[in-house]
């Protein structure tokens, strides 16, 4: 019994990470009034281009590096989603075009590209069958080297690789930087009331388009984490599924709040798998069960309006464009 | 002698073919209030805009302490170490006091939200605020708002003071203890301008005071050798003559009885306080009062868009012999009594017609309960807009023009013309000139004749005195949302009401 619950605490902190990436790049972006909808699409460019990045070096030498075997697929993943975000705040921030249709439509494209090169790459190469980047992946899911000697705990909470870890670290340091920091208080001021920042000499367009960035390369990371750790350098088409909008659902759970979307993502994370824990299940039941994490959302939505607590709304401008010469 | 603090030499601003300030002089000396008068629409925002960096002057100098200065945005405006109060406060609702204080400031160091708490005791005590720095913005009052606000130009060191209406929005005990700080501060040696319009606040807190008059600077006055009367005359000026006709009424009857009407807003501020009068047949009864005095709030109260608190709203039915209370009724309720009453609201694309669509659209919005099953009747809209593109000569390429492409005059006289059509027995119009140019005012003079003619109850709400004067029977003035005056147009003279609309919060006192 011990060991099934630990196992499951395991798993569901696997299944949280790419949400817990997403969550936290979707808060970010959305604490400076961008409602991002294109995150899902996002985190399937940060998959796909670290998968083609690690495929290239992988192709293009007989003894691959540890250290390039890591450093390629990040940089890639990183620069690629920010690249997509980059779209996203032009025209969102410069061209003033509707947040929800860019954010839509973003998603869309990236699907498409990442289940394109996902489908294709191989052949581009000559080769048939489907992408395994095993090297690359096992470097990925390298685990703390003293895990295995702290018995089950050690294998619940230590046998991760490196990503898993380095999601924690960015939420609980972004955590800080939005509550604790002169750039934190600018950047809630963007998000809640762009006039009021302006007025006060802040550069709004800059902190929409910086945050709006870093989160979509935080976001993206949690793509590279599912391809390279938990599926081990592969692709398969739509095996990402729908966990970029559980993460855009976690933001609201977590009342856009970092500190607090850790344990949201691994709430969410095991429910998404506990179908499976559960014995006896007909498949029916396991779709249903799936749904949970949807159910909550909509649950806290309606509580948080419900209550109306200031501090536990959105931002005031999320979604809007700002323009400083209409009043 | 010791230079001013700040002076404003020859400064002239233009919008377009719009002079919004032409060559204005004036200055304020360190430990010295100021006050800036005159009507809306005189120039007195645009010209402190100008000294607080949102605008830049066309022509003209600006002196800091003697030497010029070029003040190109608000941030010149700090370094220079002037700060504005708006009317509309620019804070962010979910942070504390001491965060909008800091907000967009560089300090060296670490942040520390604690220290500048600190600070912001510290400011407080020495002028005397009461203010915790740790609340909420939303829980707070709207005088700590302006507390906050007043603190965090202080805060970044701010040695001229610009107040833009401070006490529009405050009780007359909280008015007391802005006065009692501004004191205090000028007691420190600083420079404070105040904008208002409210003669009594200006004899009572200021040292000297400059008056504009429509974009023109009409001269300065030490505050202890003036008075109300000849400061309502720099104010509204000399009447002009615009010839607009005006019949006599012809048989006026009581249409409309307004009874100690009283509307609140949430915070249970009033905004009508005890309004009584009485909107007659063939008469046009005008409105004057400063903006904000309560105008919209009555209009949009008689029409059933505001819920009343108390007092009632009679409309008497000829015909019938019928009265019947209009309170807290919907607009579909009225009409469905039979009363037939016509809006043109101020807001006239957001309230009166809808931009996008087209002008037999736009006409649909009153008639699309009709016509039957699920089809709208489309014919009698279509007649209705060509006919008043006919009749009223609008410019447009055709009926089915978004009205958001017409001029300002043209979308009024479609507004106007569909309120017009359903034969009203009062017609409310609210600022229906306001950006017209002088034909198409001139036009809308003549369909409010018309209608006075046809003996419907006109309530025309204006800011122009001039026009007042000319084209009302009676008017009505409002300030600080109650009563101040109902004097008969013909006979009134302009500086009687100038005096009356800023009359506002002395009922009582």
């Amino acid at each position: 019994m011990l060991s099934t619950i630990l196992s499951f605490i395991s798993a569901a902190i696997i299944q949280g990470i790419p949400l817990l990436y997403g969550a936290v790049g979707e808060i970010i972006t959305e604490k400076s009034g961008n409602l991002n909808l294109g995150i899902p699409g996002i985190m399937y460019i940060g998959g796909i281009s670290g998968i083609v990045g690690g495929f290239i070096y992988e192709h293009s030498t007989s003894s691959p590096n540890a250290a390039l075997c890591i450093l390629i697929p990040l940089l890639s993943c990183l620069v690629c989603s920010a690249f997509m975000a980059l779209i996203y705040s032009f025209l969102t921030v410069t061209l003033r075009a509707n947040q929800n249709v860019t954010g839509l439509a973003l998603t869309t494209f990236g699907v498409g590209v990442g289940n394109f090169f996902g489908g294709s790459l191989k052949s581009f190469f000559g080769e048939s069958g489907s992408i395994s980047l095993l090297t690359t992946g096992n470097y990925y899911k390298t685990k703390l080297p003293f895990a295995g000697s702290l018995g089950a705990f050690g294998d619940a909470f230590l046998s991760f690789g490196f990503l898993a870890y380095l999601a924690i670290i960015i939420a609980i340091v972004a955590s800080l930087v939005i509550n604790k920091t002169r750039v934190g208080l600018n950047l809630r001021a963007v998000g809640e009331n762009p006039a009021t920042a302006d007025a006060a000499g802040i550069n709004v367009t800059k902190y929409k388009y910086v945050a709006t960035c870093a989160g979509g390369a935080i976001a993206g990371l949690g793509g590279l984490y599912f391809v390279m750790d938990y599926i081990a350098g592969a692709w398969t088409n739509d095996g990402f599924g729908d966990r970029g909008w559980l993460a855009i659902a976690i933001v609201i759970f977590a009342l856009w709040r970092p500190n607090l979307s850790v344990l949201c993502s691994f709430i969410f994370g095991g429910l998404y798998i506990i179908c499976t824990y559960i014995p006896g299940l007909s498949s029916a039941s396991k779709e249903l069960i799936k749904m949970l994490p949807y159910v909550v959302t909509i649950i806290v939505l309606v509580v948080i309006s419900a209550r109306k607590r200031r501090e536990n709304q959105p931002p005031a401008h999320l979604g809007l464009s700002y323009f400083r010469e209409e009043r | 002698m010791a230079s001013a603090a700040i002076e404003l030499r020859g400064i002239t601003k233009r919008f377009g073919s719009v002079v919004a300030n032409n060559n204005i002089s004036l200055f304020v000396n360190k430990g010295e209030i100021l006050s800036l008068l005159g009507e809306n629409g005189s120039g007195k925002t645009t010209l402190m805009n100008m000294i607080s960096g949102i605008y830049h002057p066309d022509e003209g100098e600006i002196f800091i302490n003697g030497s010029p200065v070029a003040i190109s945005s608000p941030h010149d405006a700090f370094d220079y170490k002037i700060g504005m109060i708006h009317q509309h406060f620019k804070l962010v609702d979910v942070f504390t006091a001491a965060e909008n204080i800091v907000l967009g400031l560089n300090e060296r160091g670490r942040f520390d939200i604690d220290k500048v708490s600190s600070r912001v005791a510290e400011i407080s005590a020495k002028y005397g605020f009461e203010i915790d720095p740790r609340k909420k913005i939303y829980r707070m009052s709207v005088s700590e708002k302006q507390t906050v606000e007043i603190i965090k130009v202080l805060y970044r060191g701010a040695d001229i003071l610009i107040l833009d209406e401070p006490t529009a929005v405050l009780t007359p005990q909280e008015t007391q203890k802005l006065f009692a700080v501004l004191r205090r501060m000028r007691d420190d040696g600083k420079a404070i301008i105040i904008i208002t319009h409210k003669l009594h606040e200006v004899l009572a807190l200021s040292d000297r005071v400059s008056v504009l008059r429509r974009g023109e600077y009409v001269g300065t006055l030490k505050t202890a050798d003036t008075n109300e009367m000849e400061l309502t005359e720099m104010m509204v000026g000399r009447k002009v003559s615009l010839n607009i006709s005006r019949a006599e009424p012809v048989d006026p009857k009581d249409r409309l009885v307004v009874n100690n009407l009283c509307v609140t807003n949430r915070d249970g501020v009033k905004l009508l306080d005890d309004v009584t009068f009485t909107a007659r047949s063939g008469e046009i009864l005008g409105i004057a009062g400063i903006a904000g005095s309560g105008q919209r709030e009555l209009l949009e109260a008689i029409a059933g868009l505001k819920s009343v608190s108390s007092g009632e709203l009679v409309y008497n039915d000829f015909k019938t012999g019928n009265s019947e209370n209009l309170r807290n009724k919907t607009p579909i309720q009225i009409r469905d009594l039979g009363v037939r009453l016509s809006f043109v609201p101020e807001d006239r694309l957001g309230m009166g017609l809808v931009g996008s669509m087209d002008i037999i659209d736009n006409m649909m919005l009153r008639s699309y309960r009709r016509g039957n099953g699920v089809f709208v009747e489309r014919r009698e809209p279509r007649e209705l807009a060509d006919r008043i593109i006919e009749q009223l000569s609008v410019v447009t390429p055709s009926a089915t023009t978004p009205v958001r492409r017409l001029s300002g005059g043209n979308v009024q006289k479609v507004l106007v013309g569909r309120e017009i059509s359903s034969a009203p027995t009062v017609l409310m119009a609210a600022y229906p000139v306001r950006g017209l140019d002088i034909n198409s005012s001139y036009t809308i003079y003549n369909l409010l004749n018309e209608q006075k003619a046809r003996g419907v109850a006109v309530i025309f709400v204006g800011e122009d005195l001039d026009v007042l004067l000319e084209l009302c029977d009676r008017i009505l003035v409002l300030g600080g949302g109650r009563v101040t005056g109902i004097v008969d147009a013909r006979t009134a003279k302009k500086e009687q009401i100038g005096l009356l609309m800023t009359k506002h919060g002395e009922v009582e006192q």
